[in-house]
């Protein structure tokens, strides 16, 4: 079913000029359909969307304070009745500050590579669009960032700032620039060569109408993927520096703080202190089996 | 092939001396002086003065920086605030340390990630590829630091078999013991090279056996394990390329795991430098660990050419 449509689609893009807009969107319905008709993404996206809105509406659907604390309830084991997960090392519902906890710990997962995309997309497609000079520059000083390792780089620069959740944010952002906009770059070097961008040239449109109305527009699926396969490790990441304490300040609640926090009680309650550690697996890995299910769906070659 | 090895030469240099001004420019970027950590609260401005003079903090930036990369390329990483001491007497022991875990756990991932990787390969279409695939998504997905608390909770807290943190005491042979106290966190380290070299030896293995000289192999009758041979040779430049990078990851990306485990390598250095806000002692680590990841790919280019002649040409 999915080759008749793919046909269609790349036969059709470059070649239809006026029908541009009725294309794609033939593109991107046939990209949501096979997306829908996917189990295993079907089954992320909703595991997902339970998570989100469960962060979102926390006070409502939370049973106890995520900040009271009480010495004689600590560590209580899961399944005491009452605190379903149990409770950490002060005494505060688990399942309460877990689910408080997705709201910061998310939103840092996910607003790195909001952030990313945006710049990194702008500075790929312009390199690979203007080429010589420009390209030069703009891929050599992500070169310099891709000489650090991921983590390195996150830590040195959020331990050089400081402990926050924007310098968190900050320096989780410039670690996911540099690869976005090689990606980009690369797309963007495809496809500006072909007949469709030379005829727009041609016919005299200006280069940020060309690369907004054409290359834009075909490069961002790649560029799209590409990006969803790094949410997972945002978000593994961003807990990462949380847990070095470098992103939230106690007693705020946030995935990676809790492990930091609950590590000094790993003797007493081994399973209370990883439990944080499994709604960052279970985010994370949804977020990259959603990945590859988008890649799959939008038919980008990895 | 001098030639070759020259051009690539020529391509590090300036990524060296852009990672350079990055550590450089990481004193710099913190709010306030790379000095607030350390400077008497109610000091006198001309006390205040004194010490930074005696830093050299109060030349023009880009005179810090030529005198800094001189000291540098002398061998000179600068002095640990907190500490007083150099920076490389500190940072010396500690790479020792992270390169021992390091090595233990791409051996590891090595014949893990590769046995995986074969298997899945061989097997596509069966219930293996799709269970090791699986795998391999949750090994790059996983939190690492985390599996290193789920592996003490479980072999050092539950079932009390290995140490859960810290090094062996110093002794004069490398022992039984020091191996002990490294296998919880070299397993934790190999855990996402395993999954990224089980992915790719997977995916080269496809690729590979989709060439059509493995078919003429076949019908020439050649048997399976010569033809595996072939398969493996034609597979190993670009499984290098990843083992070197990775190997690369764990130097530079074991903050987290020698935090949790309290191993006393280049991460726990970092940790501890960030915790008292000792910069020059997190620029010269993070720049010693770049550089190496930055000649460790170099070595990793030299190197493909010798496995696959095709990639002399170019």
């Amino acid at each position: 079913m999915a080759r008749r449509t793919t046909y269609v689609d790349e036969t059709l893009t470059p070649q239809i000029a006026g029908g541009r807009t009725r294309i794609q969107r033939t593109y991107w319905q046939a990209a949501r359909r096979r997306l829908v008709r996917d189990p295993v993404s079907m089954g992320c996206i909703s595991i997902l969307s339970l998570m989100v809105a469960a962060a979102i509406f926390a006070p409502w659907i939370t049973p106890h304070d995520p900040y009271v604390t009480s010495i004689v309830n600590r560590l209580k084991p899961v399944g005491t009745p009452g605190y379903l997960l149990g409770t950490d090392e002060l005494g505060r519902d688990m399942l309460t500050r877990l689910i408080y906890g997705g709201r910061i710990s998310l939103l840092m997962g996910l607003l790195p590579i909001a952030v990313a995309t945006l710049f990194g997309s702008v500075l790929g497609v312009v390199a690979g669009y203007f080429g010589g000079k420009t390209n030069m520059i703009i891929m050599r000083v992500a070169d310099v960032f891709f000489a650090f390792p991921s983590v390195l780089l996150a830590v040195g620069l959020a331990g050089a700032l400081g402990a926050g959740v924007v310098n968190v944010l900050i320096s989780l952002s410039l670690v996911f620039i540099p690869p976005i906009t090689r990606v980009a770059e690369a797309a963007t070097t495809q496809i500006r060569t072909q007949d469709f961008v030379e005829a727009a040239r041609a016919t005299g449109a200006s280069a940020p109408r060309i690369i907004i109305g054409h290359v834009m527009t075909n490069v961002s699926s790649p560029i799209l993927t590409y990006a969803s396969s790094l949410i997972g490790l945002s978000i593994v990441l961003a807990s990462g520096l949380s847990f070095l304490g470098l992103g939230m300040s106690p007693p705020l609640a946030d995935w990676g703080l809790m492990l930091n926090t609950l590590r000094q009680s790993i003797y007493l309650a081994p399973v209370n202190a990883v439990l944080p550690g499994v709604m960052i697996l279970i985010a994370s890995v949804c977020f990259n089996l959603l990945s590859d299910g988008l890649r799959t769906a939008m038919d980008v070659k990895p | 092939m001098l030639w070759y090895v020259l051009r690539r030469l020529v391509y590090i240099l300036p990524i060296l001396f852009g990672v350079s001004l990055v550590c450089f420019s990481l004193l710099h970027l913190a709010p306030g002086d790379p000095m607030t950590a350390v400077m008497p609260e109610f000091g006198s401005e001309e006390l205040i003065e004194q010490i930074k003079r005696s830093y050299g903090f109060d030349q023009p930036l880009p005179v810090q920086y030529f005198r800094w990369l001189l000291a540098v390329l002398s061998g000179d990483l600068g002095t640990s605030i907190v500490q007083d001491r150099p920076v490389w007497n500190e940072l010396a022991p500690a790479l020792v340390n992270t390169f021992q875990l390091a090595v233990f756990g791409v051996a590891i991932s090595l014949v893990a990630g590769i046995g995986l990787g074969l298997l899945a390969g061989y097997t596509r279409r069966l219930v293996a590829d799709r269970a090791i695939t699986t795998t391999a998504i949750v090994g790059v997905s996983v939190p690492h630091y985390w599996v290193g608390l789920v592996l003490i909770a479980i072999f050092a807290v539950s079932l009390g078999w290995l140490p859960a943190m810290g090094k062996a005491p110093p002794s004069d042979a490398f022992g039984f013991d020091d191996v002990r106290y490294m296998i919880l966190p070299a397993i934790t380290l190999a855990l996402i090279p395993t999954g990224i070299i089980a992915r790719s030896v997977r995916a080269t293995v496809i690729d590979v056996r989709k060439h059509e000289f493995v078919q003429t192999l076949h019908a020439n009758g050649l048997p399976q394990r010569r033809i595996f041979l072939h398969v493996v040779k034609n597979a190993s430049p670009t499984v290098l390329a990843i083992i070197g990078i990775q190997l690369g990851h764990l130097v530079g990306g074991s903050i987290l795991v020698e935090t949790v485990f309290a191993w006393p390598g280049t991460g726990y250095l970092l940790n501890n430098a960030i915790a008292t806000r000792d910069l020059p002692l997190l620029q010269g680590t993070i720049l010693v660990l770049a550089t190496f990841f930055v000649l460790l790919n170099f070595l990793v280019d030299l190197a493909q050419p010798f496995l696959d002649p095709r990639m002399k040409r170019h």
